[in-house]
């Protein structure tokens, strides 16, 4: 089954599930559970009832299981954890409430994936816009290599906008998920400029890449001659959240290093690490880097970073 | 690979005194490529004292050096120096704790204790305490049952309802084995907290059948006392308050000096020179047992072991420090709530100035419920708020958020205030507490505190 053929089908699924409205469910708007949400779905209804956005359902708190002999106890093992247990069963399947919630959440990691971050997104944040050698976005997918590099163009923005070896170069890049980075990349771009600045450093302009692997910003490197680059990138989106961010800091970067030489601060979202809390943790780990002059594998000397 | 802090528990109960050392293992739980989360993981007990009878002086009055004496001598059978201690608790709990020199008591005993150690008593944490150290807690949170623990010791009964793992409350009832002290077939001591609850007086000759229907009131009161049975209790019974259920299946668990007698058939009542015996088969017989019940893996240790294994928790790890010296002793708590934090620079001003009247001249580590995955700009607005307003408060500042956000709003403050501020997240406290904060482990990555709701000393 090619894109096309899968973005119809969701398209239908979706347009099945609620009737009478926009189809597509954009990733930007795809938000986990709160509980202003849920209010707001029950009182703001005033015209004809709305099938209820099965997404909204906190899966941590559903339970299936018909005549269970400890739901007490199922429930309490369940809050651990957002996997689908405790889902029950029709004969031999899935009940509908879990496959239709499935295959939502399925769609929303696609759209995260598919959805193209616009230019306002760079211009709005005060981010200098660039973008990788990728010509669309079904290119970015199979071209791994091509997300890595820049042509003469955008190597001359950076060469010329951004400052000439810096200690650190902050950078923004959509990678596997556009929803991430409109979720969380602000918040916890600002609290690492916050963190530097409690620690008397201060940083440039953040450069926005389009169609980013975590290789571009090795590129960064050899463009700008930056000690650290920290690239805040997309996760490739999984059934739970589509909106997870990682951060990829490297020092000395340049074309061809070993990933080891990687320090990464992963599940950066509302449910797991939060944005702002994260970057005060990067803010701290790249002070670190710069004064021990290493990243990756070669700065674990503790387990503790 | 973790790290490992020596900690020591002490209790002085009503009628014994015990110590235990352990060693609590510090480990990070997140994979490398995540924000660290640090957590205690082991708790390995290294030596257990045998039980000493608390020494006395008279009948209410606690005998400071004796009780210096039994924790040297243990000390000097543990093999440690009081160098190396590294957190801890001692506790005087039951009846003891509002005797009139426990305060000089833990004076005595603060110089063993090493840089960190609390000095504390509360029946609040004594029933926490007394609950983690039985087992309890843990048996609660691996089957997901909802548990009622009972410490019945030589003065008070210390209650704690769990619910899958979390305390949810407690309470504590002045009900115990030593309330009432025979010699010889007379009554040789009666506690203050029967009077006018029984006619007995010291002196009187007593036997089992005379003192029954005290140790059935008793019992009575713990059962009303918990929730299990309706009525009221005396109010001279009360510690601190009483206890409701609720709906549902509850499982009973004790431990405690009493406790650990629920099991055990005594030929004289009378073995220990008290009413433990009895009370510990009356209870047997009341309705408490009539379900599911059972013991505690640990019965008359489990105080010592709560204040030694489980007094001391770790902070959240991602926190912010500048310019501190540690360990901080009895910092008050002033609790703000969640409208709080929202008030702006100068009501927040005026809030903290009346809430720390009390506290003048001494830091107090503001309580903060949090936001809960703030965006940059709510959180640096309440860094501004809060940055303003708590310039009224003495320096360094301590500020803890129960959500996860203690390094950014840390960061924050730090590039408005001067001086000295720790910011530390993922506690709950409450206002009319205390907390302890002693030097960080995993190179400033987490700080064990102490959380206690009552300071001696």
């Amino acid at each position: 089954m090619n894109q096309e053929e899968l973005k119809t089908m969701i398209a239908q699924l979706l347009r099945e599930m609620t009737p009478g409205k926009e189809p597509m469910v954009k990733a930007s708007e795809y938000r986990p559970t709160t509980q202003e949400q849920e209010r707001d779905t029950k009182t703001g209804t005033d015209s004809a009832p709305m099938l209820e956005d099965i997404s909204k359902i906190d899966l941590r708190k559903l339970y299936l299981v018909e005549s269970p002999s400890d739901e007490q106890g199922y429930r309490h093992l369940r809050e651990k954890t957002p996997a689908r247990l405790g889902m029950g069963r029709s004969g031999p399947r899935y009940k509908t409430l879990t496959q239709l919630r499935f295959r939502a959440d399925h769609a929303a990691a696609q759209d995260s994936v598919f959805m193209e971050i616009g230019p306002e997104f760079a211009r709005d944040n005060g981010l200098i816009f660039t973008r990788t050698l990728c010509e669309s976005r079904d290119q970015y997918l199979t071209r791994p290599d091509l997300g890595r590099g820049f042509d003469q163009e955008n190597g001359e923005i950076i060469a010329t906008k951004l400052p000439k070896k810096p200690e650190i170069q902050l950078v923004i890049g959509d990678g596997l998920s556009s929803a991430a980075i409109l979720a969380n990349a602000m918040d916890c771009a600002k609290a690492i400029i916050q963190g530097l600045k409690a620690a008397g450093k201060t940083v440039g302009p953040i450069l926005y890449v389009k169609n980013a692997r975590v290789g571009a910003g090795d590129a960064v490197g050899d463009l700008t001659g930056c000690r650290v680059v920290c690239i805040l990138v997309g996760e490739r989106p999984g059934l739970v959240s589509a909106e997870s961010m990682s951060a990829y800091i490297t020092y000395a970067p340049h074309r061809g290093i070993p990933e080891s030489k990687r320090t990464v601060v992963s599940n950066i979202h509302r449910q797991g690490t939060p944005a702002v809390e994260a970057g005060a943790h990067i803010a701290e780990l790249l002070l670190k880097i710069l004064s021990v002059g290493a990243s990756g594998v070669d700065l674990a000397g503790g387990g503790v970073h | 690979m973790g790290e490992s802090l020596l900690s020591v528990g002490i209790d002085v109960g009503t009628s014994t005194t015990q110590l235990i050392v352990s060693r609590l293992t510090v480990e990070n739980r997140a994979n490398a490529y995540a924000v660290p989360d640090l957590d205690i993981t082991g708790r390995e007990i290294l030596y257990e004292s045998p039980i000493h009878f608390t020494p006395l002086k008279d009948a209410v009055t606690l005998d400071a050096p004796a009780i210096r004496e039994i924790v040297a001598e243990e000390y000097q059978n543990a093999g440690i120096q009081p160098e190396r201690v590294k957190t801890g608790a001692i506790i005087i709990t039951g009846e003891t704790a509002r005797k009139s020199n426990a305060r000089l008591v833990l004076e005595n005993l603060k110089a063993f204790a090493g840089a960190f150690v609390v000095a504390t008593a509360g029946p609040d944490l004594e029933g926490v305490l007394a609950a983690k150290g039985s087992g309890a807690v843990r048996w609660s949170a691996q089957t997901g049952k909802t548990v009622l623990h009972m410490d019945i010791g030589g003065g008070t009964s210390n209650m704690a309802l769990i619910e899958g793992g979390n305390i949810v409350s407690t309470g504590c009832l002045n009900v115990g084995g030593r309330l009432i002290r025979v010699e010889g077939g007379r009554i040789r001591y009666l506690s203050p907290v029967l009077n006018g609850l029984c006619r007995l007086s010291v002196g009187d000759t007593v036997e089992e059948e005379t003192l029954r229907p005290v140790v059935k009131m008793l019992v009575e009161a713990l059962e009303i006392g918990c929730g299990y049975r309706a009525g009221t209790v005396s109010p001279g019974l009360i510690t601190d308050r009483v206890m409701t259920l609720p709906p549902g299946e509850v499982t009973f668990s004790f431990s405690g000096g009493v406790g650990e007698l629920l099991d055990t058939e005594t030929e004289d009542p009378f073995c220990f020179g008290d009413i433990g015996p009895m009370l510990a088969s009356e209870i047997r017989r009341s309705s408490l047992c009539r379900g599911d019940y059972f013991l505690g893996e640990q019965t008359i240790r489990a105080t010592v072991i709560g204040a030694g294994c489980y007094s001391t928790q770790l902070s959240g790890s991602t926190v912010y420090a500048r310019n501190m010296d540690f360990p901080l002793s009895n910092l008050p708590v002033i609790s703000l709530s969640r409208e709080e934090q929202e008030l702006n620079a100068d009501d927040l001003r005026r809030r903290l100035e009346i809430l720390s009247q009390r506290y003048q001249r001494q830091t107090a580590a503001i309580y903060l419920p949090g936001l809960t995955a703030p965006g940059f700009d709510a959180l640096d607005a309440l860094a501004g708020r809060l940055a303003k307003a708590i310039t009224v408060l003495p320096k360094p500042h301590v500020i803890v958020s129960g959500t996860d956000m203690g390094k950014a709003l840390g960061q924050a403050l730090a590039t408005r205030i001067e001086g000295g501020i720790l910011s530390l997240d993922g506690l709950r406290l409450q206002g009319e507490s205390y907390l302890d904060v002693g030097a960080p482990v995993s190179g400033g990555a987490a700080y064990p505190v102490v959380k206690k709701t009552l300071v001696l000393g």
